[in-house]
């Protein structure tokens, strides 16, 4: 847990005093990812740095698990937080096996342990040691460059992360690769880590928390959720910009807002069959067409039910597409927009069906937050401005 | 065309003129001339070395600590003087800055190891402080964001960075020295410049020869003894040699 207690910094420029941080108070519980996010100079950086004090602060206190940092010995205190940066940092004149074994060497482990936690921390961002550890730093692509940058952080097992932009100069789709594979080791290892970043999408994927900063103060913080569904006022409004509800989209998995599909045919089934269970259970426009193991194969539309004679095998169609359930409604909707479809089916792992999801239901799902109080009040518990 | 069959193209006549070139010295006496002072050459090869190691090893022993003291934050501001400092130093011809340590400390031994000493201190303090100043902020923010007191990241990560600036340093400071040894026969140091100037003095080519051959000898093989430390001692990852 990392606790910000009014913490201050003040500058002295050529240009007059400026406070680049201004009396933040915050609180990062145990094992969540928390996004400092603003555009530049509005004190992001500067918060982070103050955690592991690479920048002293003017006043008021940082505490970890409870410990107050200043009263701690600066060097063991950094080696007991992981530390990222955009620039990555790796150092050039030592292999990726010595970067990485950095911080254990440092704290006195032994050689045997160290050596094998690089092996071990290497094979987590699915890179082969036998290659890589013999490596320097110069024979790597940016990409993996800052998977060692990662994990070299993570190598002595330091229960608070701080991650300055880390994937800022890494290409967009690499970048996406990336975050993915850190929110698996996140998931796994349950670092308590704080994460500055300028990219709101990046915020929203990463995040449990975000943390809204504007010229040296913590404007909002929040969840994602909340803070794309309750800006607090118009900067934040304008930083999350006006697609914010789609955003929100993100957030959502398909397994919330999945209706169960109750009635369904098989192939066997006479077109009668299909259109007495379509009224019996309501759906308006088609009924999907299983095989014996529950699996998918079609649907058959209320027209053709309507208006023909058969089975459902003959006069089915096919499904154009289908998804899972830890699906994000970004997907989905995006899906949707593709096939010009109104609902999706949702499979699980085997392959069998599971539910739908409907435009219907994802629309109702978003406004539901906006309506219910209950959001209200709890996001305004996390909600503290600056005075 | 690749690299080695060219130079191999070029083996055979370079190989052909050394050849023909040997036998127009023997043909002219000179070689046998040359090693008429053998005795001397040995001697006075000795003499040369021993300058240029006492000397050489003075200026990097202090020169890199210098440099190194330069460049460390609390004395940037004097560091900057003391760097245009030296770079007027540098700008002093070394005979010149032997004349000034005959004129302090007299002639002999003492005198010369301290001039040569002056005039290869400078490239390697002025390539030690630029080589350090030099490493990328962000790897001394990750070294000491990492929890390295500033020993260890001194150590570990901005002098084997700043390595290749440093040996370029060294490798310039000793063929000054190698190259300034003659002069210190100037002032009573002896060394290969003592058959130089005595030769000149004399018109006697084979004598003069015999010292600028050897003196030049000299500098490539400390030349390439610099280049083979360099080689070995600069970490892979940034040795541009050993890519």
């Amino acid at each position: 847990m990392i606790t910000l207690d009014n913490l201050t910094k003040i500058f002295d420029t050529d240009r007059g005093v400026v406070s680049a941080a201004d009396h933040i108070n915050m609180e990062v519980p145990q094992g969540e990812i928390c996004v400092l996010l603003g555009p530049s100079g509005c004190g992001k950086t500067t918060t982070l740095k103050m955690v592991n004090r690479i920048i002293t602060p003017t006043s008021g206190r940082v505490l970890i698990n409870g410990k107050d940092t200043s009263e701690q010995d600066t060097v063991s205190l950094r080696r007991s937080i992981g530390y990222v940066i955009q620039q990555i940092g790796l150092f050039p004149n030592m292999t990726i096996e010595e970067n990485i074994s950095i911080v254990p060497k440092l704290i006195g482990w032994d050689k045997s342990r160290y050596l094998k936690r690089a092996s071990e921390l290497l094979e987590m961002v699915a890179m082969d040691p036998a290659i890589f550890l013999k490596r320097y730093p110069n024979e790597l692509s940016g990409g993996q460059q800052q998977r060692i940058g990662v994990i070299r952080a993570l190598a002595a097992d330091p229960p608070v992360m701080l991650m300055d932009e880390p994937f800022g100069a890494i290409d967009p789709i690499n970048r996406e690769v990336i975050q993915d594979e850190f929110l698996k080791l996140h998931r796994e290892l349950k670092k308590t880590v704080m994460f500055v970043s300028h990219d709101i999408d990046e915020a929203v994927k990463m995040a449990d928390r975000i943390a809204i900063f504007k010229e040296g103060k913590l404007i909002q913080y929040d969840t994602p959720d909340d803070i794309l569904s309750h800006p607090i006022n118009d900067f934040v409004k304008g930083f999350v910009g006006r697609d914010r509800a789609l955003k929100r989209l993100q957030l959502v998995t398909v397994a919330e807002v999945l209706e169960t599909e109750s009635s369904v045919v098989t192939a066997e089934d006479s077109l009668a069959t299909a259109l007495q269970r379509m009224t019996d259970a309501g759906y308006e426009r088609a009924i999907i067409v299983v095989d014996g193991d529950g699996r998918p194969v079609g649907y058959v539309s209320r027209s053709v039910a309507t208006t023909t004679k058969g089975n459902c095998g003959q006069h089915s169609y096919n499904l154009r597409t289908l998804v899972r359930p830890e699906d994000d409604l970004r997907t989905v909707a995006s899906k949707m927009f593709t096939h010009d479809a109104t609902w999706l089916p949702c499979v699980s792992e085997h392959g069998k069906l599971m539910g739908v999801v409907t435009q219907r239901g994802i629309t109702h799902h978003l406004g539901a937050t906006y309506k219910s109080s209950r959001a209200k009040e709890q996001s305004l518990q996390h909600v503290r401005v600056a005075p | 065309m690749k690299g080695p069959e060219k130079s191999r193209l070029f083996q055979l006549p370079v190989l052909i003129g050394v050849f023909l070139l040997g036998v127009y010295l023997q043909r002219s006496g000179l070689i046998d001339g040359m090693l008429y002072y053998w005795e001397d050459i040995v001697y006075l090869t000795n003499q040369h070395i021993q300058l240029t190691i006492i000397s050489g090893s003075l200026a990097i022993a202090v020169g890199l600590p210098l440099g190194i003291v330069l460049s460390r934050p609390r004395f940037i501001k004097i560091s900057e003087w003391a760097m245009q400092g030296l770079n007027i130093g540098t700008t002093i011809p070394t005979l010149a800055i032997l004349a000034l340590s005959m004129s302090l400390l007299g002639i002999g031994f003492v005198p010369s190891v301290f001039g040569l000493f002056i005039a290869s201190l400078l490239p390697i303090v002025r390539n030690t402080y630029t080589g350090l100043l030099g490493i990328p902020a962000h790897l001394k923010e990750s070294a000491s964001g990492i929890g390295m007191s500033a020993g260890q990241m001194l150590l570990r990560v901005e002098i084997p960075n700043a390595a290749n600036v440093i040996f370029a340093g060294i490798r310039t400071a000793l063929a000054i020295n190698v190259g300034t040894v003659p002069l210190v026969f100037l002032i009573g140091g002896g060394g290969l410049g003592e058959l130089i100037f005595t030769g000149i003095d004399l018109f006697d080519t084979e004598m003069m020869l015999a010292g600028a051959l050897m003196t030049a000898l000299l500098a490539i093989t400390v030349d390439i003894l610099v280049a083979a430390c360099a080689f070995l001692m600069v970490p892979r990852g940034i040795n541009p040699s050993r890519a």
